[in-house]
């Protein structure tokens, strides 16, 4: 931090650092407007990691918050737009995860990107007219134009030209039980040449439908931002909002979140594993993760009352408590799942058809993993050792510390290890969560916090770094939300792991990232 | 291989027994058995659909709980296909669309599609509580709400998300009324 700050110092960048950091653990600077694209070069030639950009409009000004990261620390830079003004120079030509997020504000808050490289639409498709921004305080919730919203025909997607080169578009809705999306593929023979994602389709105006909750009710939105990870998210907000409210939840209330979590990327891991398998055409394993998954869903249900464990993460603490008999249960149920993984890997590692699907499909270089600051597994398989709950951990990992596991091949076969790798910490994980759980309360009483108080959280959900920043209005209502799925940022990955690949290895190398498309229409 | 083999004997028969009906048993009340739900079903599947309801599974806007739950019906405990029940990849090919979310608007010219390419005769499930509803997301600028805000519903299966043995109760209940 110190370093950056020396930088911009020797470059005569004018910044204002804010003491004490509205956001803590983040720190945070301002700077002018003019000074974004240029702070963005200097970052990524120090190596921070770019890690989210969110935009709030204060009625009188409009503000732009970016998130960086390195070595664990998280630096917010702030910059002010005066109403009437909103333009800003793009950091997409210095951090390509910048891309997208700042396409997402562009329609959403009227803000153009000067010198973006892809000034296309990219959430909005014809729900709402060009030059409306309904993340403006002053567009109601309801719309404007109701009625029927016509498909989006004209969005321009890039096209290849050439002889026997041809498209392949698929979806929104795909053939399967999975999210709707758009994939256009170009092709020459089985090979891809291209692939261009289109997403947006299960937009449901999450950041507009914050504003004006109470904490509860942002902690019930956020544990439906992606349904898969309804614990990180809803953690991730929760945190924030206790940071706002400057509230300390007690220590049993951390460990049993960090219980949930854990369970949670067992679960969903389990069904990667599986699906992985599946997309293979190897039936077995498909079949045998589906019933531990089962297993432990079913679990959940009986300790904490939900399959999925919704709506037990709250602001203040938690909603469940663990009791000494299920303590002991949870013990039993590593201790087998255990078991399972030492005969099933056995059986897996020995499969030469797995083997020769997996290993060299969907390659994503360690280069490429960094230059997208890919986050989770689809960054830990590529090398990439980044890891909240180990670099900028948080209670409970701040005394129970995460071993990281890493891949370095960057292929399905990586992806699915390190799942498999970071399973058996999830396990070990889970002991120690068990046996070290504290006694105490599981929530403390909600403080309102001041108006405009704000803050911001980081949090390792199962598919990787989950950001959120929250600010509060008057009497505890939410004045913004703004949630960062790590498959914002995975997503893109996809479209340069793929390429080269053939057509019907696009199931298995999209399984392998396993992007969450609600999560990432918001 | 072997070790393979030796595994699935090892796991054995997981699929929850389908126990013999008798009249008490037969209509759905909750909590019941995954095997009494299900041969119940298979009744009617044989008798109204000769022994094959196809179903097409359309995400309008869910946040993908509900499909957690809908793909939880093909594991070995649930095995939904044993009663006839199967999902397949085309609206052409199916009897029953199962529609999850509150449909975004983004997704309402897409559902419209979906049901008008399936063939009659047809029915719609409505899955989850945005489906019935539009559940925490309401109706919106971004958001149609219930899906029967967009085509018709012949049925509700609420929860957040619902479970796999509410799923398989609602399937009956659709059957049931034909």
């Amino acid at each position: 931090m110190d370093a950056f700050r020396a930088l911009l110092g020797s470059e005569r960048m004018a910044f204002r650092g804010l003491e004490p950091s509205p956001l803590p653990p983040a720190a945070c600077i301002e700077i002018d407007a003019g000074d974004w694209g240029r702070l963005a070069a200097l970052a990524k030639r120090q190596g921070w990691r770019w890690a989210g950009v969110w935009a709030e409009d204060r009625g009188v000004d409009l503000t732009v918050n970016l998130c960086l990261e390195l070595q664990g620390s998280y630096l917010i830079v702030r910059t002010c737009l005066a109403a009437g003004r909103a333009r800003l120079p793009s950091q997409a030509p210095h951090y390509w995860a910048a891309d997208r997020p700042e396409r997402h504000i562009q329609d959403l808050f009227g803000i153009r990107f000067e010198d973006h490289p892809d000034p296309r639409r990219w959430t909005r498709h014809q729900a709402w007219a060009e030059g409306i921004h309904p993340l403006r305080k002053d567009f109601p919730l309801a719309g404007l134009a109701p009625g029927y919203c016509p498909p989006d025909r004209d969005y321009p997607f890039l096209k290849a030209q050439g002889s026997s080169v041809y498209q392949i578009p698929v979806g929104p809705v795909h053939a399967g039980i999975i999210e709707p999306g758009h994939f256009r593929f170009q092709a020459i023979g089985e090979t891809v040449l291209h692939l261009e994602e289109r997403l947006g389709y299960v937009h449901k105006g999450i950041e507009k439908l914050a504003e004006g909750r109470d904490p509860h009710g942002l902690a019930r939105l956020a544990g439906r931002v992606s349904g898969d990870t309804t614990c990180g998210h809803a953690w991730a907000a929760c945190m924030a909002m206790e940071r706002a409210a400057g509230i300390e939840i007690p220590l049993r209330a951390a460990f049993i979140r960090g219980l949930l979590a854990e369970r949670e990327r067992v679960i969903n891991h389990l069904w990667d594993l599986g699906a992985l398998c599946n997309d293979v055409g190897f039936a077995f394993g498909y079949y045998q993760f589906g019933r531990l998954r089962e297993q432990w869903l079913r679990e959940n249900q009986a300790w904490f009352g939900h399959r999925l464990m919704m709506d037990r993460i709250v602001p203040g603490g938690v909603a469940v408590d663990v009791c000494p008999d299920d303590a002991m249960k949870m013990h039993r149920s590593v201790v087998r799942l255990r078991e399972e993984f030492s005969e099933l890997m056995t059986i897996l590692d020995a499969n030469s058809s797995l083997e020769d699907r997996f290993l060299g499909a969907g390659i994503l270089s360690a280069e490429m993993a960094q230059a997208l600051g890919a986050l989770g597994y689809v960054g830990r398989a590529s090398g990439q050792t980044f890891d909240v709950r180990h670099d900028a951990a948080y209670a409970p990992y701040d005394r129970i510390p995460v071993k990281v596991q890493v891949e370095t091949q960057g292929d399905v076969a990586s992806r699915f290890w390190v799942r498999y790798k970071e399973l058996r910490v999830c396990l070990s994980l889970l002991g120690k969560l068990i046996d070290g759980m504290p006694d105490g309360e599981l929530t403390v009483p909600w403080q309102i916090p001041p108006e405009g108080s704000e803050g911001f959280a980081a949090v390792e959900g199962w598919r990787g770094e989950i950001l959120c920043h929250v600010r509060f209005g008057a009497h505890s209502s939410i004045r913004r939300y703004w949630p960062r799925d790590p498959s914002v940022i995975n997503w893109p990955a996809l479209e340069k792991l793929v390429l080269g690949n053939i057509v019907p290895d696009f199931p298995v190398c999209n399984k392998s990232v396993n992007g969450s498309y609600s999560g990432h229409d918001l | 291989m072997l070790r393979l083999y030796g595994k699935i004997l090892k796991t054995g028969v997981l699929t929850e027994k389908v126990p013999r009906v008798t009249p008490n048993t037969s209509s759905a009340v909750p909590d019941v058995a995954v095997g009494q739900i299900g041969q119940t079903l298979k009744a009617v599947v044989d008798r109204r659909f000769r022994g094959s309801l196809a179903i097409r599974q359309v995400d309008a806007g869910s946040c993908n709980g509900c499909e957690l739950e809908i793909h939880a019906l093909n594991n070995v405990y649930y095995d939904v296909e044993r009663f006839g029940v199967h999902f397949v990849a085309s609206p052409r090919h199916a009897d029953v669309l199962m529609v999850t979310g509150p449909v975004s608007r983004h997704m309402e010219a897409a559902v419209k599609r979906t049901w008008e390419a399936t063939a009659n005769p047809k029915w719609v499930i409505a899955v989850g509580d945005c489906g019935a509803c539009g559940g925490e997301f309401g109706v919106s600028y971004a958001s149609c709400g219930a899906v029967s805000n967009v085509i018709p519903v012949d049925l509700i299966i609420p929860g957040c998300p619902p479970t796999p043995l509410a799923l398989l109760q609602g399937l009956l209940s659709l059957c049931g009324r034909l």
